[in-house]
């Protein structure tokens, strides 16, 4: 307890100094970090922008779960950064301006197209921010006996300081110091579990390695041992391949086109550092999530090792003294972490046969013994420092990690949001002689709202609890939405603003639709469009919006010269000049060296 | 072919497109491909103690996504040379 308390207070003051240091003293500076972050510091920020509490907390939970299954979160959360080095992050700084609706607004020259623009990044950016602000209520009732409700204004505060004070120049240094806390939360007890569980220091190789001191490979003795207990193979999965394919591409091209994530790279100085900052985002990414995969076949491992068929030691009873007895009498006693979680309620025994011992089954129970443990998928990162019996620190360490995750990613979501607010609606749309300190004062302003617009949603949500339920929706809409009209628009000069819109609303209401209809709307699997589930529908669609675009703007006039133009430049760095009616509103960024 | 001092704005373009299109290639090739639709053939080969499309899916389409985007950075840096863009 106490080290984790050390351990959030040092990293809590670490925020807040480095948001005293980077102060915004313009827009430039608010909105895109005066354009001048260094390719590797926003490789590192955009890495912990990226990964949420799901990434660090859950991932790895899910596919000791899921097994093979899992794989469509390590494809599609990390294909899809080379979508966007290839075919969105230069253009789209080349573009020079602030936000995601800068760019759709301007390139199809119309605010309708600029306000459903915003309607598309506020929708997915609340959505993913209830889950940030839960996670960090969860770490904060877990772990430091606060109650949850306290601990999302805590972190509101915290996230307040550096996002209403710094804005995006202040997001971006201090995400780089979550990265750092967060990797080496994540590392340090993976490394542990790999060399207890094959030997080997590395976890991407003891994966691939045998099981220590045996000369199995580990991944055949997991399959054993969960086919065993009634379970599918740990390599396999039953989900149809259509489906799998489909859930990849949305989380892929979602991944792309998330506003969160595109306006890292309105940060770096040029195209050619865009493209090099994808590349060490990625690389900063990959760290974690090559690891997680080991990390959740260790843990999947662990769990059933020490906790199937042991004997369940009730609250009441001397921990120690019992469990000398159950030893003494041949048997395996509860190990003390479970004891010590099952308190957080990730982890649930029901004792159905009476007989005190806790069986851990699978579907296809192989004795007729029902399953009686419950695992929640968070827990295995959580409890894994205890389950591999590290020092306390650990723990502590682990818990500031969670939290780093969870607060990088609603900063870059609140930038998201304020902007939103403050630039495409008031000085893009409504208000448009606006001056550029009175937008700073509004963008401060906006970013307060959000803050606490946000910390609500995680106050209510968790009381609705359909946080992981709508997070399809997030990946659905920016894939079928967003990154269609973005792609078109720099690859197609021909692409006008009729396809733009039509593209764009068509996404929206049909992912919406389908998403809503199925999570809420009690529609069952076998009515699933080609067998498609939710989380993947917006792969479909996007071929839809991409191909609706076609055909309504070929159907109708093409785009104006200065926007022809103006495509013609952001395709060639370097070239970039303002165009008429495309730069009227706002002029591009000089180009810098 | 244009001289180095002048700005080849179309055959910059097309070049970037065609590097682009055999960049998603392998970019499919290793995730849709290896780690999806030919999982089942490739898991008779194994890397390791791991079956080949299993370890595709779970890593080895992770460490070519990176290699691809260096790649990509270095090529578009020998392309902006070639045609003579700034960059």
């Amino acid at each position: 307890m106490d080290w984790t308390l050390f351990f959030v207070v040092t990293t809590f003051a670490l925020y807040i100094g480095i948001a005293i240091w980077a102060r915004a003293g313009s827009t430039d500076d608010f909105y895109v970090a005066g354009h001048d972050v260094h390719p590797t510091v926003n490789g590192m920020a955009t890495a912990a922008d990226w990964m949420s509490a799901a990434s660090f907390l859950s991932m790895a939970g899910l596919i000791a779960f899921l097994g093979y299954g899992g794989s469509v979160y390590l494809m599609g959360w990390t294909g899809g950064y080379v979508l966007l080095a290839v075919l969105l992050a230069p253009f789209l700084r080349e573009f020079g301006k602030f936000t995601v609706p800068d760019f759709v607004g301007d390139r199809y020259y119309s605010d309708i197209a600029r306000i459903i623009a915003v309607i598309c990044a506020l929708f997915v950016s609340f959505t993913y921010i209830a889950g940030q602000m839960k996670g960090v209520g969860v770490a904060f009732s877990g772990f430091l006996g606060v109650d949850f409700n306290i601990g999302i204004i805590i972190g509101m505060v915290i996230v307040f300081f550096y996002a209403v004070l710094g804005g995006m120049k202040g997001v971006t240094y201090t995400q780089v110091a979550q990265y750092c806390v967060l990797i080496f939360a994540y590392t340090v007890p993976a490394i542990f579990m790999s060399l207890i569980i094959t030997g080997n220091p590395i976890p991407q190789l003891g994966f691939i390695g045998n099981a220590a001191g045996e000369d199995i490979s580990m991944l055949q003795k997991l399959n054993g041992v969960v086919t065993d207990l009634g379970f599918q193979e740990y390599t396999q999965t039953d989900k149809s391949m259509f489906d799998v394919f489909a859930i990849t591409g949305a989380l892929m091209f979602g991944t792309a086109g998330l506003p969160h994530v595109i306006i890292r790279f309105f940060t770096v100085p040029s195209a050619k550092a865009a493209r090099l900052s994808a590349g060490w985002a990625l690389i900063f990414i990959a760290a974690l999530y090559t690891t997680a995969p080991a990390v959740g076949a260790f843990a999947r491992i662990n769990f059933i090792d020490t906790v199937n068929e042991a004997t369940y030691i009730q609250d009441g009873e001397d921990y120690e003294a019992r469990a000398a007895e159950i030893e003494a009498a041949g048997g395996k006693p509860v190990p003390t972490w479970y004891k010590t979680w099952e308190r957080t309620g990730l982890l649930e025994y029901e004792d159905k046969n009476g007989d005190g011992i806790m069986q851990y089954r699978g579907p296809n129970t192989p004795d007729g013994i029902a399953n009686e443990v419950n695992p929640n998928n968070d827990i295995f990162v959580l409890a894994n420092p205890q389950i591999a019996q590290l020092p306390a620190w650990v723990i502590g360490l682990v818990v500031a990690g969670g939290l780093a995750a969870a607060l990088s990613t609603a900063a870059g979501l609140l930038m998201v949001i304020s902007s939103a607010v403050s630039h495409d609606l008031c000085r893009r749309t409504f208000f448009k002689d606006m001056d550029d300190k009175t937008e700073l004062r509004v963008a401060r302003g906006a970013a307060a709202g959000a803050v606490v617009a946000a910390g609500l949603l995680g106050i209510f949500s968790a009381q609705l609890g359909f946080v992981a339920q709508v997070v399809a929706f997030a990946f659905g809409l920016a894939s079928a939405s967003l990154f269609p009209v973005i792609f078109l628009g720099i690859f197609w000069k021909r692409m006008n603003k009729e396809g733009a819109i039509v593209a764009m609303l068509f996404g929206l209401v049909s992912t919406f639709a389908y998403i809503v209809y199925f999570k809420f709307g009690g529609g069952t699997a076998d009515q699933y469009l080609f067998g498609v589930s939710p989380e993947g529908i917006g792969f479909v669609f996007m071929w839809v919006s991409i191909g609706l675009g076609i055909v309504i703007s070929s159907a109708t006039d093409a785009p104006p010269q200065d926007i022809q133009d103006l495509v013609e430049d952001i395709r060639v760095p370097g070239t970039r000049q303002s165009h008429g009616i495309a730069d009227a509103g706002m002029p591009p960024a000089e180009p810098s060296a | 072919m244009s001289d180095n001092n002048q700005t080849d704005a179309k055959g910059y373009w097309s070049a970037t497109v065609r590097l682009t299109l055999s960049l998603l290639a392998v970019w499919f090739v290793v995730s849709f491909g290896a780690g999806i639709l030919f999982r089942d053939f490739l898991d008779q080969f194994a890397i390791g103690g791991a079956p080949l499309g299993f370890w595709f899916a779970q890593q080895g389409s992770i460490y070519v996504f990176v290699a691809l985007i260096f790649y990509y950075c270095w090529a578009m840096a020998r392309l902006e040379r070639k045609f003579g863009v700034k960059g």
